[in-house]
């Protein structure tokens, strides 16, 4: 493929939740829960901070580093399942917040935690036919889990940017497959303040099956193996699941290195394979290649065949902070911040 | 031009007045001005009434007549005019009732200062006077009137030294002039740990540093000097009636510290007055947040810049000093109807200067300065008042 | 508010658009029609173009603020700053992601964008500028320059992005 990742910018709210401090709360062993799920922290938005927020901080830090003119952006989509609004596009506000206005096309995606994978694949098809300059492609999520529920233990907030265009391209997309089917393991009705989940159902025959099968697809028809790669992303809901299905598949610890950010930033949905990437090509040098195995509820997987290009030696990171700043900082809640940050206090009145 | 004075005063209690609607303040202040006056109404020549947010506040706007007619005079037909300028609203009705007469327009006026902050809960009221500030582009971003006037405090406190114990001692001195003010919202005396140890509002500010939400209303008669003599003994001339305005927002200051709408009106006031500022032996100023008594001390020119706090601690503004200030109790004690306190302001300097002010009389008080201030300063009116002998 | 009221003010509120006299150089946010610099005043008027402010600045005065101002009732305690920005204009906003009381005079910021209000649960959504601390956050000042995107050549200004 011609279209490539020009640029990236990922950003990660301020604020950290222990899976300790929300089984205090609920009565459970947080620490085994945490260590069950191998996620020791989760991040937490800022009572002002949603998913369009977080989106412009990143794509706003992408642009800077790519020196991008805004206004050669031709198509720009928010991937994400906590929008502010269920009517009203996020994508629209971002837009006009970066000075992307009036002169492109943008949507929101909505594929539980693939959103911004399928964003990613309509830019590089629009960016490849000739029909727009750069195409944005943001996976962003403030996702919550219902108050002492498991998800709550590991859905926190993120966001990556991503722009796919042809020029000065840092990172060459080789090849993208998908594989998709209807399997209801995790969804939120219109409404609903709250997703539901089948339980043990979101394992073997949802992320699983899904991620598996893409990865085989996609290796089989670039003709790689695992030890063709340098690095390996997958979507991470908990920091146990990526681990298990790279080891399934064939790939060693070291290959999952910088993919793996779960654990530190809990999963943030629909950015959560996107800061991966982001952070693998914080520490990448050129020529290294890169699998990211996308996975969305519902369910479906993106698969990425990536290779960095020389251009990224020179790619100005200078600017927006790496992701592994935000991994390795962060400013702890008590349960009870934390309940009121998420609007989980009943404060009457509406 | 011919002169000004006033020939009689009236003012409500200030405070939270519960039963009292804003028509029946507004008819008291009046009417007692009226009658200390010993004016026969159909000598009125019209009404300027001073109010901030009688729309927002009490669902009424077109006040003015609503009052008049309560007063009795809705037969009269006589002209009756709002005037609004932010917490400044009063002394700019003053101005405009002073002009009225001075141009020979009219010989008797009465200006009426009023305002009813209790009919809406705190937060609405809070609110509502903040728009006294720039709404779009300082209260959007999480500003509020004492949240402004602390970012005054900070700076000043950085730049000049002033200590967070130098601006307790204007909310103490306050209260003291307060206690012995019936009107007064607030009689209580204060001490200065408990202003320093209140909770914060905007920090550095705290409770006790803020005037109160007060109901109340506050009323002249003015009327020209040549007939003063038939109406009262002790007329009180208006010698320097003042207006200056500045940018909105504080943001858009050339020094942040200073209120440069004081500095010009000030200059005005006391070229037009040929006084100067230690000829002033009572003052009525700004005390709605205890640093913008200190900046007002300062940019009124009795004290230099950046000296207001520590000069204050000497006492030369309390009882004694060389000009003593807020005897009223200010808006920090006597109480903060917005629109009614530029009134009121004159009404005390008035008995300041007519010595029936009686437990907090300054001896020998011959000449008076009122300033009132809308927002953070984008409006600021000075009148000098001279008791006419 | 109306929607319409908070609206047309986005150019400003989300990117910073300001504009600059061309006769003076002087440069003004919000954006103003008319130049108080100009010793002709008059004369500036249609001479002032639009401009877009870098998003950095310093803190020159704060507050942190307990009584909140309507819609900010969740996020008590909040610092608040004036915030001088190098093109010369200064700003009221809320210095966010720093411990209130840590803020201080001099303290280097950029702008972020963040929720300002809600109308409501049902209503729409005010977004807008807000400050976070350069240092904190390990930010660096991109060695090219201004911290928002650079606006094209030959379409400056914020005025491309508010139709």
């Amino acid at each position: 493929m011609e279209a490539g990742i020009v640029s990236y910018g990922a950003y990660v709210p301020r604020h950290r939740i222990t899976p300790t401090e929300i089984g205090r709360v609920w009565g459970v062993d947080g620490e085994a829960m945490g260590l069950g799920l191998n996620v020791r922290r989760k991040s937490v938005p800022a009572p002002d901070e949603d998913t369009i927020t977080i989106s412009t901080e990143a794509l706003r830090t992408a642009l800077v580093r790519g020196a991008i003119d805004p206004q050669q952006i031709g198509a720009l989509y928010v991937g994400s399942e906590s929008h502010p609004y269920a009517v009203k596009p996020s994508a629209t506000v971002v837009a006009q917040a970066v000075g992307a206005t009036p002169n492109l096309t943008a949507a929101d995606f909505e594929f539980a935690c693939k959103a911004g994978t399928a964003a990613i694949q309509t830019c590089l098809g629009l960016v490849g036919a000739g029909m727009i300059r750069y195409g944005v492609a943001i996976g962003a999520d403030t996702s919550q889990g219902a108050p002492g529920d498991a998800l709550e233990y590991s859905a926190s907030a993120g966001g990556a940017a991503f722009v796919i265009g042809k020029e000065r391209v840092i990172c060459r997309v080789e090849r993208t497959t998908s594989y998709t089917t209807d399997t209801p393991d995790f969804w939120r009705r219109e409404g609903q303040r709250y997703p539901s989940h089948g339980g043990r159902f979101t394992g073997e025959p949802a992320y699983f099956r899904h991620v598996t099968e893409c990865a085989h697809r996609i290796m089989e028809a670039s003709g790689t193996t695992p030890k063709d790669y340098q690095h390996v992303v997958f979507h991470q809901p908990n920091g146990k699941f990526p681990q298990r299905v790279g080891k399934q598949l064939g790939f060693t610890d070291p290959q999952m290195r910088y993919g793996l950010v779960t654990p530190a930033i809990g999963n943030t949905y629909s950015a959560a394979a996107l800061i991966g990437l982001a952070n693998v090509l914080d520490h990448a040098h050129p020529g290294e290649r890169i699998l990211m195995v996308g996975y969305g509820s519902g369910a479906g997987s993106d698969a990425f065949d990536l290779e960095t290009t020389d251009a990224i030696a020179s790619f100005e990171k200078g600017y927006g902070r790496p992701v592994e700043y935000y991994l390795e900082n962060g400013v702890e809640l008590s349960y009870a911040m934390y309940a009121k940050f998420r609007g989980k206090i009943h404060m009457g009145g509406e | 031009m011919r002169d000004v004075a006033v020939l009689g005063v009236g003012q409500t209690k200030f405070g939270e007045l519960w039963d009292r609607s804003f028509r029946e303040i507004g008819i008291e202040a009046g009417l007692q001005a009226l009658v200390d006056a010993k004016l026969s109404s159909q000598d009125l020549g019209g009404l300027f009434l001073g109010n901030m947010a009688s729309g927002a506040l009490i669902d009424q706007e077109h006040i003015a007549p609503l009052i008049l007619d309560a007063t009795g005079l809705g037969h009269r037909h006589l002209p009756a005019v709002r005037v609004e300028g932010g917490g400044a609203s009063g002394a700019l009705a003053l101005h405009q009732g002073y002009l009225a007469v001075a141009s020979g327009l009219y010989d008797y006026v009465v200006v009426g200062g009023a305002e009813k902050l209790t009919d809406v809960p705190d937060e609405t009221a809070s609110r509502i006077t903040s728009s006294a500030a720039d709404h779009e582009w300082e209260v959007v971003f999480g500003a509020t009137l004492p949240a402004l006037w602390a970012l005054v405090a900070r700076r000043h406190m950085h730049d000049f030294g002033t200590t967070r114990e130098e601006l307790a001692r204007v909310a103490v001195h306050a209260h003291e002039m307060g206690s012995k003010n019936p009107n007064a919202h607030y009689r209580n005396k204060l001490t200065l740990a408990q202003v320093m140890d209140a909770g914060p509002v905007a920090e550095p500010l705290g409770m006790l540093d803020c005037a109160p939400l007060s109901d109340g209303a506050a009323a002249v008669v003015l009327g020209p000097m040549e007939l003063a003599r038939k109406h009262t003994d002790t007329p009180v001339r208006i010698v320097a009636s003042q207006v200056a305005c500045d940018t909105m927002a504080l943001h858009h200051r050339r020094e942040i510290t200073r209120l440069e709408s004081t500095v010009v009106a000030a200059r005005r006031a006391f070229d037009q007055a040929r006084r100067i500022p230690s000829d002033v032996q009572v003052a009525e100023i700004h005390d709605a947040y205890t640093i913008s008594a200190l900046v007002s001390l300062e940019d009124l020119g009795f004290v230099d810049k950046g000296r207001a706090g520590p000069e204050f601690a000497t006492g030369r503004f309390g009882p004694g000093g060389k000009t003593v200030v807020n005897t009223s109790g200010g808006l920090k004690a006597q109480g903060r109807p917005f629109g009614a306190v530029g009134v009121a302001q004159v009404v005390e300097l008035v008995r300041q200067l007519r010595g029936e002010a009686k437990e907090r009389q300054v001896s020998g008080a011959n000449i008076g300065l009122a300033q009132d201030v809308g927002g953070t300063g984008a409006t600021t009116v000075v009148h000098i008042l001279e008791r006419a002998n | 508010m109306s929607v319409a009221r908070f609206w047309r003010e986005t150019p400003r509120r989300y990117n910073l658009g300001g504009s600059k006299c061309t006769m003076c150089g002087t440069v003004y946010f919000p954006p103003r029609a008319v130049c108080p610099e100009c010793t002709s005043h008059r004369q500036s008027i249609e001479k002032m173009v639009p401009y877009q402010l870098s998003g950095e600045g310093e803190v020159i005065s704060y507050t942190i603020v307990h009584d909140a101002a309507e819609g900010f009732e969740m996020q008590v305690p909040y610092a608040l700053g004036l915030v001088k920005t190098p093109e010369g204009p200064v700003l009221t906003g809320q210095i966010v992601d720093i411990e209130p009381e840590t803020v201080a005079i001099g303290l280097k910021v950029r702008a972020t964008f963040r929720k300002l209000r809600e109308e409501g649960a049902s209503g729409v959504i005010h977004y807008g500028y807000k400050f976070t601390p350069l240092d904190e956050s390990g930010i660096l000042p991109s060695a090219r320059g201004p911290a928002a995107p650079a606006p094209a050549k030959d379409a400056p200004g914020p005025e491309r992005t508010s139709t």
